[in-house]
C-alpha cells in the first residue's frame, strides 16, 4: 500500500463572527461604532445590519488520512469547510486544535496567479507567482520557456499584464501553477475559471504528475470535475466530514442525499442573518408548483415557479433577480435575470419586501436533480448584492406516458434540457421513384 | 526527505495514530501553537528567493510610469534640502556645526528618507499584500523585509548625491566614509523594528495608516536633521541617542563632513534601543503571525 501522505487528527477551527469578540472590542472599534451609527441617523437609513458576536466552529473534529498517489475532492455546500480545510492543510491559518501532519514537499492554489500585478510584465509575474507559490527561482529559470509556451504567450511575455485580456492573464497564471511540481498539492475551486479548451489541458496536466504519485486534494462545485479527475471524495457538512469513500458514491449520495435534497424552500427571519448587504438582503427562495405549493419533486410536464424574495434596501440602485440553474453534473442549464420584463425597466421598485417570480414552463426542463443559485445585482457597475449559491433543489421526474418530449420510448433521454419544441412536418412528392 | 528542522513534530502524537507502520518523520506537522515564537532562520533561507523578487516586485514598480523616474531619488532629498536651507539656515540662523548648512542638512536628511521610506514601507506591507497573505504561506516576516527594498535603491541613489555635494564643497573625504555602511544599517535596522510592530498592528488596526504621516513627522523633529545634537545640553546627549536615528544622521555628519564626533555613549545607546526595537518587534510579530489571515 501506498505510504500515507496527509494524516488529519481531530482538526477544529473556531471563528470569531465579526472579529467582535472579547478579545477585539477595543476602543477604536467602539469608537467607529458610534460614528457610524450617527451617520446612518443622520442620512435615515435603516439600523445597522449586524449581528452579535458568536463563535462558531468552522471545523470540528475533522480526521482522515489520504496516500501517496490518491486525488481526493472535497465538496459540500457553502459554508462546509471545505476551504477553511484546506486553508488550514496549506498552512496559511492555524488550526484551534488537533494536528495534522505532512510527507513530502507541498503546494497550495488558493487562486490563480496569486502576487500577480497588472504594473509588471508577463515574465516578471511569472518569477514572482512561481517564487509565491514555493519554487525556486532556478527552477522557474529552467521551465520558464516550458511554461511560457504552455500558456501560448510567447509574443506578449514582456508586455505589462494590465494590457492582457483576461483570458491570456488566467493562462498564464495557470501555466505557471500547473508547472508546479509538488509531491502534494491542494487545490482550491480554481479551475471554475478560464476557457473550457485550456481548463482541460491543466486538468491533464495535473493528472499526469497525480499519475506520478502525487496527492492531490481539489476543493470543487464542480460535481463533473470532481467525479473525473478523484478517485475518492470526502464530503463536509457543518464543518465536519459525513461520508468518505469513492468519488462517484460519495457524490451521488450528496447530490441525492441529505446534504440539500428537499430542500425547496430557503428562508431567512431577519436581514441581520441573510445573505446580503446594505442594497439587498434574501428574504426567500422557493420552488413551487402551479397550485403554489413546494415542490421538491415535480412531474416534468408541469410548470415550476422559482420565487425570490428579497429587502430591497436601496431601490435607486435597482437590484435584479438573477437565477442560475444547475443539473447534477454541475453544467449551468441557464441563467435569467428579472430585467428582461417591462415591470422592471418601468422604474426603481418599491423599497421593503419585494418578489420576483421566474415561470419555467413544463416540457422543459431535463429529468433530474436541479440546484439554484439566487442573487440580487445591478448592473450600473456590475455589483453582487446578495447572493445564495445552491440556495434551493428540487428534481424532476419524468413519468409521462406518451406525452411528454419522450414520447413513447422509455429508454435514457439525452440532453440537458429537454424542451417540447415545434415540428414541421410536410409531404413533398407523393411517389418515390423507382418503386411501384 | 527534507525535514524542517525547527518544526519537527512532537513524536508521540504521530506516533499514536501510526503505530503499525513504519515511516520516516513527517515534513510537515500543523497543530495550533501559541506563546512566542523564535524567528525560523531555516524557513527563512529556504525563501531567499522570494525576498528577493518580492524585494525586487517593489523596486521595479517605484518609478515604473513614472516620468522622471528614478531622478525622484535626487529631486527629493535636494528639495528638501534647499526648503530647510532657507528655513532653518536663513531664516531660523540655526547652527551646524561649521560645516555649509545645506551640506549639513543634506547629509542628514539623506539617512532620514532611507528610514522614513523603509519605516513607511514596512508598516504598511502586511496590508497591501493581504491578498497574497491569505492565499499562500511563506515565513510572513519576509513582506516586510522585503518592502524597504526600494528605499535603500534610492537611499544608494542619493548617497551618491551626498558624495558629490561634499566633494562639490571641498570638504574631503576620510576614512570614517567606511562608517556609512554600519549607520545605514542601522538606520534600516531602527526601521524595521518599529515597522514591524506598527505593521502587525496595521492588521488590526487601520488607524495606523493615519498616525504614521504624524509619527513620521514627530520623530523627524525628534531627530538631529535640520538641527545639531550640540544645541542639546551636554547631559542630556546619551538620552537623544535612545532615537537611534540621533546617533545615525550624527554619525552621517561626522563621518561625511568631519563635524564634532558623536559620544560613545550616543552611539552604543542607539545602537542598544535599535536592537531592542527589532528584537521586540520581531517576537511580537511571531506572535501575532499566526492570526494574519483571519483578521487581514
Amino acid at each position: 500500500m501506498a505510504p500515507v501522505t496527509i494524516q488529519v487528527e481531530k482538526l477544529g477551527k473556531r471563528y470569531r463572527i465579526r472579529g467582535a469578540g472579547p478579545a477585539y472590542a477595543t476602543l477604536t472599534d467602539s469608537l467607529a461604532d458610534i460614528a457610524r451609527m450617527t451617520g446612518r441617523w443622520f442620512r435615515r437609513t435603516p439600523a445597522p445590519l449586524r449581528s452579535e458576536p458568536r463563535i462558531f466552529w468552522a471545523l470540528k473534529d475533522v480526521s482522515f488520512e489520504v496516500r501517496a498517489g490518491e486525488a481526493v475532492g472535497l465538496i459540500g455546500r457553502n459554508g462546509a469547510g471545505k476551504s477553511t480545510l484546506l486553508k488550514i492543510l496549506a498552512n496559511v491559518t492555524e488550526p484551534t486544535e488537533g494536528s495534522a501532519a505532512i510527507w513530502g514537499t507541498m503546494g497550495a492554489l488558493l487562486e490563480v496567479g496569486t502576487g500577480f500585478h497588472p504594473e509588471l510584465t508577463g515574465r516578471e509575474n511569472v518569477f514572482l507567482n512561481g517564487a509565491i507559490l514555493g519554487m525556486r527561482r532556478a527552477d522557474v529559470l529552467r521551465r520558464f520557456d516550458e511554461i511560457v509556451a504552455f500558456a501560448g504567450m510567447e509574443t506578449f511575455i514582456d508586455t505589462p499584464a494590465k494590457h492582457y485580456s483576461s483570458g491570456m492573464y488566467m493562462r498564464l497564471a495557470f501555466a505557471v501553477a500547473a508547472h508546479l511540481d509538488t509531491r502534494i498539492l491542494f487545490v482550491d475551486e480554481v479551475l471554475a475559471v478560464g476557457d473550457a479548451e485550456f481548463q482541460r489541458r491543466c486538468l491533464n496536466k495535473m493528472e499526469q504528475v497525480g499519475a506520478a504519485g502525487r496527492t492531490v486534494i481539489f476543493v470543487s462545485h464542480d460535481m463533473a470535475a470532481v467525479r473525473r479527475l478523484c478517485s475518492r471524495a470526502i464530503l463536509l457538512d457543518k464543518g465536519a466530514v459525513v461520508a468518505d469513500g469513492r468519488a462517484t458514491e460519495v457524490v451521488h449520495g450528496y447530490l441525492h442525499g441529505g446534504a440539500i435534497h428537499g430542500a425547496a424552500i430557503r428562508e431567512w427571519r431577519s436581514p441581520s442573518e441573510a445573505p446580503g448587504d446594505e442594497v439587498a438582503r434574501l428574504r426567500a427562495v422557493r420552488v413551487l408548483d402551479e397550485t403554489g405549493a413546494p415542490a421538491p419533486e415535480i412531474d416534468i410536464r408541469r410548470p415550476v415557479r422559482i420565487e425570490v424574495d428579497f429587502w430591497n434596501l436601496r431601490p435607486e440602485m435597482q437590484g435584479s433577480v438573477s437565477l442560475h440553474l444547475f443539473n447534477e453534473e454541475g453544467t449551468c442549464l441557464f441563467a435569467t435575470n428579472d430585467f428582461t420584463t417591462e415591470a422592471w425597466r418601468s422604474g426603481p421598485r418599491a423599497r421593503g419586501l419585494v418578489r420576483s417570480t421566474c415561470l419555467i414552463p413544463g416540457n422543459f426542463l431535463a429529468e433530474g436533480l436541479v440546484t439554484v443559485n439566487a442573487a440580487v445585482s445591478s448592473y450600473r457597475r456590475v455589483t453582487v448584492h446578495a447572493i445564495e449559491k445552491e440556495a434551493v433543489a428540487f428534481t424532476v421526474v419524468d413519468r409521462s406516458g406518451g406525452d411528454g418530449v419522450r414520447g413513447p420510448y422509455a429508454g435514457a433521454w439525452p440532453g440537458a434540457v429537454r424542451p417540447m419544441l415545434g415540428w414541421d412536418l410536410g409531404t413533398l412528392e407523393p411517389e418515390v421513384p423507382g418503386v411501384g | 526527505m527534507a525535514t524542517e528542522g525547527l518544526q519537527l513534530p512532537a513524536e508521540r502524537d504521530v506516533g499514536r495514530a501510526r503505530e503499525a507502520t513504519f515511516s520516516p518523520p513527517p515534513t510537515r506537522v500543523i497543530r495550533p501553537t501559541s506563546g512566542w515564537a523564535p524567528l525560523d532562520l531555516v524557513q527563512l533561507w529556504r525563501h531567499r528567493d522570494l525576498v528577493f523578487l518580492m524585494g525586487l516586485r517593489d523596486i521595479q514598480l517605484r518609478y515604473r510610469q513614472t516620468l522622471l523616474g528614478v531622478a525622484w531619488a535626487i529631486l527629493q532629498p535636494l528639495t528638501a534640502t534647499a526648503i530647510f536651507t532657507v528655513l532653518f539656515g536663513r531664516l531660523g540662523k540655526l547652527p551646524s556645526d561649521g560645516a555649509p548648512y545645506a551640506l549639513f542638512a543634506l547629509a542628514g536628511l539623506v539617512p532620514w528618507q532611507l528610514f522614513a521610506y523603509a519605516l513607511q514601507q514596512s508598516s504598511n506591507s502586511l496590508v497591501e499584500n493581504r491578498h497574497i497573505l491569505s492565499k499562500v504561506y511563506f515565513p510572513r516576516v519576509i513582506i516586510p523585509i522585503a518592502s524597504i527594498g526600494a528605499g535603500v535603491l534610492d537611499f544608494l541613489v542619493s548617497l551618491v548625491i551626498v558624495l558629490a555635494a561634499v566633494a562639490f564643497y571641498r570638504v574631503g573625504f576620510g576614512w570614517r566614509i567606511a562608517l556609512l555602511l554600519p549607520l545605514s544599517l542601522l538606520a534600516l535596522v531602527s526601521a524595521l523594528g518599529v515597522g514591524l510592530w506598527l505593521a502587525t498592528l496595521h492588521v488590526r488596526y487601520r488607524d495606523i495608516r493615519a498616525v504614521l504621516p504624524f509619527l513620521t513627522q514627530l520623530w523627524f523633529f525628534a531627530t538631529p536633521v535640520v538641527y545639531p545634537a550640540s544645541m542639546i545640553p551636554e547631559r542630556w546627549r546619551p538620552l537623544l541617542g535612545l532615537n537611534p536615528m540621533a546617533g545615525v544622521t550624527e554619525g552621517f555628519r561626522w563621518a561625511l563632513l568631519g563635524t564634532a564626533r558623536p559620544s560613545e555613549s550616543l552611539l552604543a545607546v542607539s545602537v542598544a534601543a535599535s536592537a531592542f526595537l527589532l528584537v521586540s518587534g520581531l517576537f511580537y510579530f511571531r506572535r501575532a503571525e499566526r492570526t494574519f489571515a483571519d483578521i487581514i
